[in-house]
């Protein structure tokens, strides 16, 4: 499902400057038609907002109770007291404190070469003139049909030739930078970034890399943070390949939460305590930053 | 990787004519049109690099190595059996199980998903309260990962003391097996996915819905048409592209599915798919054919034939749409 990642924003790419608000704004929501929400709206949308959370609620409930009151009939609805103990034994017995520390690593270069590449590359495509741009562009766009799993024989032979099996650079390698990342900041910079910057940093004689650093970061910074955010989400989250390649003794979060229910002895609330575990710092980054988050993936959504 | 090529003196040579001594100068300007020349490739080449070593070349690669018998331990010996796995897989019952299940599973999850999406992207465009909370809930179940999900899913729909059992069971519907039972097992799997991604598309089509002028829906209501003649006369036609998007992004997951089917139920160490296949996907059974039965040349075998199931899908999908203009 890694496909699934930002979309892209289709419409045409050069917008008249008129209507261009300023950097920050446009990673806001824009108001457009809206009446008043009905009882039965809110009705239904508290609904919704059960099923999605409930799931993560009732891990959290057979996270903190012991294996057989998770079993029982019918099944508990409020926490128990063994949530801390749980995820200390998750953390020591499940290779989960390794994997954590794997994800974050993994995720967060990822994130990071995302950004900086994906920030390169959406500036070419949106303010530099250059033979071929389209062309390159319609490139990019199209690696985004083509889904990364249908390689897996070869970069796994790939990569036990180079001698990363088993190892980080195995899975950082292959998404150091996302066709819908360039993608989504070449939308952002055309928008965002006026010509006349560019332009200025040129008559000055600046080259393309010091108006790159001093002119075009200052203006994307907004959008290269919900990039941050949403690449590391995937990249956190991400399975097939970590799973091919990597093994137990230096897994990934979703790599070791397989391990943890593949035991005889199914121990359902420290398997439920692993997947707490492992979603945590991703729930934390939603409560913190799931203002920005949204109208990222807002802002990079094909409209019309 | 970008900035060798672009290394030129910084602002060392601004174009003011008050300067003299013409060479450096000239050296000055060349290095000025190198820099305007070359910078924009050497920007964009980190994605097209990375894109061509792990993605095209493994690619292309596969359908080389599909020619083949490679086994897992013996990576470097390939020994050339022409078409031969294309003719096993062809006559091979697991296959077509396989793909049955990857489309049943798929038709089962994206449908519901991207019409439940649309109900709630619909809720979610009215003016209200606390929107951003239900926004942000949403998108909550976009922040868990297939694994999570999946293993908690598994616990939901266990048959002795699953939630979802004891639910029926309250209002007298007899246990169901989610797992062994072939369309229970994907119907449940669906859930899982459904689940993932129902709030994520919500999120698009609402930017899509936000983006409709609002004088279409004036000119609507003053032809006096009903709340759900503006949805389904102006809402949904506003959100085509996104809509058509979306459906391309759901089939290639379904087409891909892999993660949910493995965890749902047994486990990596279990068999994949179920005790008999009843929900083994395309992807996994390329899993099984590399990773538990060690023949790679016939999981690349797989992998192409994934391919072409996502080309033919695209195909008749063109071929639909053709039709449908020319009769419209």
């Amino acid at each position: 499902m890694t496909t699934h990642s930002l979309p892209a924003r289709t419409d045409t790419p050069d917008r008249t400057p008129a209507t261009k608000p300023a950097g920050r704004r446009l990673l806001r929501q824009r108001a457009g038609r809206q009446h008043h929400a009905g009882p039965l709206a809110y009705v239904l949308l508290v609904i919704m907002a059960v099923l999605s959370i409930f799931p993560l609620y009732w891990t959290m409930v057979a996270a903190s109770t012991d294996n057989t009151r998770v079993s029982q009939t019918p099944p508990p609805f409020l926490p128990g007291p063994n949530l801390f103990s749980n995820l200390a034994r998750a953390w020591d017995e499940a290779a989960m404190g390794k994997a954590m520390i794997n994800s974050l690593i993994v995720a967060g270069v990822i994130a990071l070469s995302t950004v900086m590449f994906a920030t390169l590359a959406g500036f070419a495509f949106a303010k530099l003139r250059f033979k071929g741009r389209n062309v390159l562009l319609m490139l990019v766009i199209g690696t985004m049909m083509v889904p990364p799993q249908l390689g897996v024989v070869p970069l796994f032979m790939m990569m036990s030739e180079l001698g990363w099996s088993q190892q980080l650079p195995a899975v950082i390698f292959p998404t150091l930078v996302s066709a819908v990342g360039v993608f989504f900041m070449r939308q952002y910079l055309s928008e965002a970034l006026p010509d006349e910057l560019v332009e200025a940093g040129r008559v000055d004689g600046a080259h393309s890399l010091r108006i790159f650093w001093s002119i075009v970061l200052p203006v994307a910074r907004p959008a290269m943070a919900v990039l941050f955010m949403i690449t590391f989400v995937h990249a956190w989250n991400d399975f097939f390949w970590p799973f091919v390649v990597l093994d137990m003794t230096n897994p990934t979060v979703p790599v070791a939460l397989t391990q943890l229910s593949a035991g005889y002895v199914r121990d359902q609330s420290l398997i439920m305590a692993g997947a707490l575990l492992g979603t945590l710092p991703l729930l934390a980054m939603f409560v913190v930053f799931g203002r920005q988050i949204v109208s990222g993936i807002m802002a990079g959504a094909v409209k019309g | 990787m970008a900035t060798s090529t672009t290394r030129a003196p910084a602002g060392e040579e601004p174009p003011s004519p008050t300067r003299t001594t013409d060479a450096p100068r000239r050296r000055g300007a060349l290095l000025h049109r190198l820099d305007v020349k070359g910078a924009p490739y050497a920007f964009v080449a980190p994605f097209f690099v990375v894109f061509a070593a792990f993605s095209f070349y493994p690619l292309v690669y596969t359908s080389w190595i599909s020619l083949h018998r490679v086994e897992l331990a013996t990576l470097d010996v390939m020994e050339w059996v022409a078409l031969d796995n294309y003719v096993e897989l062809w006559g091979d019952e697991r296959f077509w199980n396989a793909l049955a299940n990857t489309i049943t599973i798929g038709v089962i999850s994206t449908v519901p998903q991207l019409l439940m999406a649309l109900g709630l992207a619909h809720l979610l465009n009215y003016r209200m309260r606390a929107s951003l909370f239900f926004r942000v809930a949403s998108l909550v179940p976009y922040a868990t990962s297939v694994a999570a999900a999946a293993l908690v899913f598994t616990m939901i729909f266990e048959r002795d003391f699953g939630m979802i059992n004891w639910a029926l069971g309250t209002v007298g519907i007899d246990p169901v097996d989610w797992e062994a039972d072939k369309w229970p097992a994907q119907v449940a799997i669906s859930t899982i996915v459904i689940w993932r991604w129902t709030g994520y598309n919500a999120l698009l089509y609402l930017a899509a819905m936000q983006a409709i002028p609002a004088d279409r829906y004036e000119a609507a209501s003053l032809d006096g048409a009903s709340r759900w003649k503006q949805f389904t006369h102006v809402t949904v036609p506003g959100i085509r592209s996104t809509i058509v998007f979306t459906i391309v992004l759901s089939t290639i997951g379904a087409t891909q599915l892999f993660g949910e089917p493995l965890i749902f139920g047994q486990g990596p160490n279990g068999v994949t798919g179920g005790a008999d296949n009843q929900y083994q996907t395309l992807g996994l059974l390329l899993y099984e054919e590399g990773w538990k039965n060690y023949q790679m040349g016939r999981s690349a075998t797989v992998a192409w034939a994934m391919f072409l199931l996502l080309v033919l899908v695209f195909v008749v999908q063109r071929l639909i749409k053709r039709l449908r203009s020319r009769t419209s």
